[in-house]
């Protein structure tokens, strides 16, 4: 299906104001809707807004209870607007695609998205078993011992045979995420490692090493989203949303093709929105589960041809400075941060302050005047939500 | 922890449903039965009484050879939970002769040997409640 740009375009129309993500990675002191709260605050500090300025919220499986429904009333929201919409990890990148066309339809002016999480330390995971147990496909899929890591391992095996890639280049995902990770004082894995290290760390599902794996933190963060005249209001600098795109890639009646990932639909959808090509992008965020998922994500996001990714990845092409395609220069979830175990949010952040200038100067992109940001939800090995933003310079 | 079943992995009990009680009742005879749809031939998988690919509501259920091939695997050695005693196990999708790839295990077999675009034949390894999991050994 060929991405076309849709008659009304929400590009340009609504800009991230704010942007925050938790420094804390175990906080076995804070309940959930504390942490949905801390983060609230801290977006909306950031852009210089208060929660009584906030009419939408959104939240996603990791909201407690009712969702919305419970947190608008813990954090005191006056709202006119709610969305709840459920697509793990990249739930709130579609928040942001979403608050964008309500902002551009006049509906909303102030648009808050928080996660928050603590797998580290004991809160439950998101999302209820009841809801997971009754899914249609779940007999067919729960019985047989499939962990996280083996399902996207069974994807990372099929791409291994299909394209020749190697242990050692998905390795290379891990070695650049680790050097910027090395600057980042909130990092969980602060520590620079070698292909070499990841190649000999323990097999957890094979061919996916234990340094394969992203982290396990608690944690979360917040987006605040904000229409043009509420942004000329601000002293922020603000970052506008130039494009995005949402796809449901699933099983398709069971011919699933583990060798590609929802972004093959969501990212022309974005780079159409925002009149841009791969090839204009300065800095990216690609959600990184696994290593697998950031080389499947680039190919498909278009960065390099289908199969290719494993050459892409190598020699440093994903380091900053320097690489032909700095990423997730915050360290991402292989070593920074995966809060609640969706790491979409904190992508959306580092791109918000690449475009602002204010990474670490270390890993700053120089001029990085575009940006992108991927998140993948569910499963490589059985059915996603991509979302994929792009993001301009901050004005 | 589940029971182990003949295949020495857990046995989870399945949950069967309106739409895919004749499917587990199949297992529990030692059948694969799979639905098929009257519009337009697809062989439906996940079992569900309406075709993904035409949205038929009629499906005709058929017996299945039971054989097919590797297209992934992975061989499973640390994991958590109720199948941690099971590792190293291996997680696989098998492409079935009749179209379907599902989710599986490879079992009766040294997991280190097994490979995509192995040919496999289906074993159903019983759970408690009756019904069998669909699980595979090299053909
Ligand atoms: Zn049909």
């Amino acid at each position: 299906m060929a991405a076309s740009v849709p008659p009304v375009t929400i590009r340009g129309k609504a800009l991230i104001a704010g942007v925050y993500e938790h420094p804390g990675r175990e906080l076995p002191d804070r309940t959930l809707p504390q942490i949905h709260a801390d983060v609230a605050a801290g977006a909306l500090a950031d852009a210089g807004l208060t929660l009584a300025d906030v009419d939408a919220y959104y939240s996603a499986g990791d909201a407690p209870g009712f969702g919305a429904l419970s947190m608008v009333e813990y954090l005191g929201l006056d709202c006119s607007y709610i969305d709840d919409t459920e697509t793990g990890g990249s739930a709130y990148l579609v928040h942001a695609q979403h608050a964008a066309a309500a902002i551009a339809a006049g509906h909303v002016n102030v648009a808050l998205i928080t996660l928050a999480g603590k797998p580290r330390t004991g809160g439950a995971g998101p999302g209820g078993s009841a809801r997971f147990s009754s899914a249609p496909e779940a007999s067919f899929e729960n019985q047989f011992g499939m962990s996280v890591s083996g399902g996207y391992a069974l994807a990372a095996a099929r791409h291994m045979h299909e394209f020749g890639t190697t242990s050692e280049q998905l390795a290379e995902v891990k070695v650049a995420a680790s050097t910027h990770a090395q600057h980042n004082p909130h990092a969980f894995l602060q520590d620079v490692v070698t292909v070499d290290e990841v190649v000999s760390s323990p097999m957890i599902s094979d061919p996916l090493h234990r340094l394969d794996c992203c982290v396990i933190t608690d944690g979360g963060g917040a987006l605040v989203l904000v229409s043009e005249a509420v942004a000329a209001s601000l002293d922020r600098h603000c970052t506008p949303v130039l494009g995005t795109g949402t796809s449901i890639k699933h099983t398709s009646g069971g011919r699933i093709d583990l060798t590609h990932t929802g972004a093959t639909r969501s990212g022309p959808l974005a780079f159409a929105e925002a009149g841009v090509t791969p090839a204009d992008i300065d800095y990216v965020s690609i959600y990184d589960s696994f290593t697998i998922t950031v080389l499947m994500t680039l190919e498909d996001l278009g960065f390099c041809a289908k199969g290719d990714g494993g050459r892409f990845v190598s020699d440093g092409a994903l380091q900053s400075p320097g690489g032909v395609l700095p990423f997730n220069t915050d360290g991402g979830g292989l070593c920074n941060n995966h809060p609640a175990n969706r790491g979409g949010m904190t992508k959306v952040v580092e791109a918000v302050r690449q475009l602002r200038g204010e990474a670490h100067a270390a890993v700053q992109v120089p001029d990085c005047e575009l940006a992108l940001a991927h998140g993948t939800g569910g499963s490589l090995a059985t059915r996603m939500g991509s979302a994929t933003l792009v993001l301009g310079r901050s004005t | 922890m589940s029971d182990l079943g003949p295949s020495g992995l857990p046995v989870p009990p399945p949950n069967p449903n309106l739409e895919t009680q004749r499917f587990w009742d199949a297992t529990a005879e030692g059948r694969l039965e799979l639905p098929r749809c009257d519009s337009c031939g697809h062989v439906v998988w996940y079992p569900r009484e309406r075709c993904d690919q035409c949205g038929s509501t009629s499906v005709t259920w058929f017996e299945a050879s039971g054989r097919g091939t590797v297209y992934s695997c992975t061989v499973t050695r640390r994991i958590p939970g109720s199948w941690r005693a099971a590792a190293p196990f291996v997680l696989a999708y098998v492409e079935l002769d009749e179209g379907p790839r599902v989710v599986t295990n490879i079992v009766g077999c040294d997991p280190e040997t097994v490979h995509i675009g192995q040919a496999v034949q289906v074993v159903f390894d019983p759970t408690p409640d009756g019904p069998a999991l669909l699980r595979f050994t090299p053909a």
